[in-house]
């Protein structure tokens, strides 16, 4: 069952709005699923959710990992069983490296699988790290610059997916981690994730556009539409989409949307 | 070793504090100050005449000057129940092997053993009031250059000590400084011959030791000119069950071409009042720098500042405050530019945690004829959580219109997206916060030579401990 993410009827909202109207998904380790939607529709809202954000109220539903419901676990401890979110906008930490942070966070997640763990020696750290940079292509004085503090916006994105490279996650959340990004930057991104794609890690990829999955293909796509997942697909769902836009998907759900 | 390894270093030793060693006193003066407690603390000291007037006239003014009422309140503090002198051991220890037992217990455990390993250059150490240990590398003596405790400076260089002792801060300028003049005891005297650059910092630990002593000690420093030096003072106490009182005044002249570093770690235990004057006189094309960590003590007033006579000086005060339940820190700096095409720059980082209170409050005054003056002031605050408080005095005297001043202040709390983001990569909320706060004075500790950088993380990991609720 630790193959497995479930996430069964969820419903959450913020104080002023549900956003999450009973959403059903099952990802499985190895597979790529990809989710696209609107604005609006609940995209960024279940990453936070599923990652347990304070802003956010779960008034229904489970999430199912490794045979308990993750939404009563505080967000460090979903890190620790091995969820991880790409955030959209990552939060700058002044003053605090990369590799400072990454050693720590590092630490943290060995620490909670076993209480006497004594850490990453800083050698085994800088030989890990230099090797994911490589990865991404990231100059090996990376490592010292202050936490998203002055990043363009493709560093940041490629520093997230560092932080997913090293925590070596079982399911990994990528929050429009297209975003903003220009052709190169959006290679090197890709690049990096399909050299974690494998066997042992399942990944939910949100995003907006098709661009990104012509880099990484998905196993599935599914598309959210005010806070429901309304289709579910291969890849070719995303080419028709691509085609023709949300407005079929959108136009489908109105009535319901108006009748609750 | 760079910042980064620093903090990679800070989980490696455990540190502690709260601890002292028995009392074993030669001599200790009864409480409270009177003419003849200032006497005897002369007489004790073999001291020359001038040096007894100097005490004495320093005691009428204190007498006479009214407590200082624009600041923290200090009306808890009452004189009389301060002891002003103690002379723990008959003379200061030449070498280890004559430093008593009890002592070197408190030495080691402050870490000085190590300290002198990596660095040779002289460990000048305070017990108490009095240097008990000090040790000064052949090489430095070779170049010429004096570190001594402030007595062996008064002894043996009567000449060059008269010259400068009590010029930079006189016996006028505040209360407390007018305290020290009539009680100081301890502390170094440094001076570094013309175009002698000191690699290795001079270093000087500070403790206290029993309840009610009151710490006054005075330190002069000359940098010839085109020389250079670093000197730091680290300071750790034990925790005592009534209010103590630390009144310190660092007097340092910079001569011109030169260039002085003075870096404090300020650790008093949280019933000491910390009421100290630091200035230097920097000369044409010198540099002052001040790097000032505090973090103990029940109230702190402490603004290094920095004069620049000359064209060219520059003056630099990089503060640190962490203030925790019930402490008050008000600190800062001030810079006055009198010459011309004189620079400055004051940062100051504050935290303030519960119903802790972390100020800035500097001051930047530029006297009338010092054109093309330049000043840049930074001051941050960091607070915790919702109870903390910070306050901001940036005071400007400008009487020269031709100048370029500017000021940035910030205020800022630990956010709640910040501690998500870190949180959900496996940190707890502690871990989360004090990361956030490690990162804040980063460039601040920086700054500092490395086992201190080492010490003051662990410090403020100490002080952050369950601080979550």
């Amino acid at each position: 069952m630790s193959d497995i993410l479930d996430i069964r009827n969820l419903h959450a909202r913020t104080a002023e709005r549900e956003i999450l109207k009973g959403l059903n998904l099952t990802l499985r380790k190895g597979e790529v699923h990809a989710l696209m939607g609107p604005n609006g529709a609940g995209k960024s809202t279940l990453a936070y959710v599923l990652m347990g954000h304070p802003a956010y109220e779960v008034t229904e539903g489970e999430v199912i990992f490794k045979g308990q419901n993750i939404l009563e676990l505080d967000p460090e401890e979903r890190a620790h069983l091995g969820l991880f979110l790409a955030f959209q906008y990552p939060v700058a930490v002044p003053g605090v490296t990369v590799a400072n942070f990454l050693r720590a966070a590092l630490n943290a997640k060995r620490r909670a699988q076993n209480p006497d763990d004594p850490g990453i020696s800083v050698l085994e750290f800088r030989k890990l790290l230099t090797e994911k940079m490589r990865l991404l292509g990231l100059s090996p004085d990376f490592a010292g610059r202050y936490l998203n503090d002055g990043f363009s916006g493709g560093e940041k994105k490629k520093t997230e997916v560092l932080q997913m490279a090293v925590l070596d996650p079982e399911f990994a959340i990528l929050d429009e981690t297209d975003s903003g990004l220009d052709i190169d930057a959006l290679r090197a991104v890709a690049h990096g994730i399909n050299a974690l794609r494998g066997p042992e890690r399942g990944f939910l990829i949100i995003t907006h556009y098709k661009r990104i999955l012509d880099h990484i293909r998905p196993d599935y796509v599914h598309i959210l539409v005010d806070g429901r997942i309304v289709a579910s697909g291969g890849p070719e769902l995303a080419d028709q989409l691509e085609a023709e836009g949300y407005k079929r998907w959108v136009q489908d759900v109105e009535p319901l949307a108006s009748a609750a | 070793m760079t910042t980064q390894d620093v903090a990679l270093l800070r989980d490696l030793e455990e540190y502690r504090y709260g601890w002292k060693s028995p009392e074993t006193y030669v001599y200790k003066a009864p409480k409270g100050l009177s003419e003849e407690v200032v006497r005897q603390i002369s007489a004790f000291k073999g001291e020359p005449e001038w040096m007894l007037d100097f005490r004495l006239r320093a005691y009428r003014h204190f007498i006479q000057r009214p407590m200082p009422n624009w600041g923290p309140d200090l009306s808890d503090l009452n004189f009389d129940d301060i002891v002003y002198y103690v002379k723990p051991a008959e003379r200061a220890g030449r070498s280890w092997d004559e430093v008593p037992e009890d002592i070197k217990r408190t030495f080691e455990r402050l870490g000085i053993p190590e300290a002198e390993q990596k660095f040779l250059a002289g460990v000048g150490a305070q017990y108490e009031s009095e240097m008990v240990y000090h040790r000064v590398k052949e090489e430095l003596e070779s170049k010429g250059v004096i570190f001594k405790s402030i007595e062996d400076g008064l002894r043996d260089h009567p000449d060059l000590f008269r010259q400068y002792f009590g010029k930079v801060v006189p016996i006028e300028d505040n209360k407390f400084a007018a305290l020290n003049s009539a009680v100081w005891s301890g502390g170094s005297f440094v001076y570094v011959p013309p175009g002698v650059k000191v690699e290795q910092p001079l270093q000087a630990y500070f403790r206290l030791n029993v309840a009610n002593i009151g710490q006054f000690e005075r330190t002069l420093i000359i940098i010839d000119e085109g020389a250079e030096a670093h000197y730091v003072e680290g300071c750790t106490a034990p925790l005592y069950s009534t209010d103590s009182l630390h009144t310190g005044v660092i007097e340092i002249i910079v001569k011109r071409g030169a260039r002085f570093r003075y870096t404090t770690i300020q650790n008093w235990s949280t019933n000491v009042y910390n009421l100290v004057t630091q200035r230097a006189l920097v000369y044409g094309d010198a540099t002052m720098e001040w790097v000032d960590a505090n973090i103990g003590s029940k109230v702190t007033m402490k603004y290094p500042s920095c004069y620049l006579l000359e064209p060219g000086a520059h003056g630099e005060i990089l503060s640190m405050a962490f203030a925790k339940d019930g402490q008050v820190i008000d600190n800062g700096g001030k810079v006055i530019h009198i010459a011309a095409d004189t620079t400055s720059k004051i940062v100051s980082k504050s935290v303030s945690k519960g119903t802790g209170r972390a100020s800035y409050r500097g001051l930047v005054r530029v006297q009338r004829g010092a054109k093309r003056a330049r000043s840049n002031v930074v001051c941050d605050a960091l607070l915790i959580d919702e109870h903390s408080r910070s306050d901001t005095y940036p005071y400007m005297e400008i009487e020269e219109p031709d100048v370029t001043i500017g000021h940035e202040a910030s205020v800022s709390k630990v956010g709640e997206e910040q501690l998500f983001y870190l949180r959900s990569r496996g940190l707890s909320e502690e871990e989360a916060t004090t990361m956030i706060v490690a990162g804040f004075i980063e460039p601040l500790v920086r700054e500092l030579p490395m086992e201190y950088a080492v010490e003051l993380n662990r410090l403020v990991q100490l002080e952050m401990e369950g601080s979550i609720g």
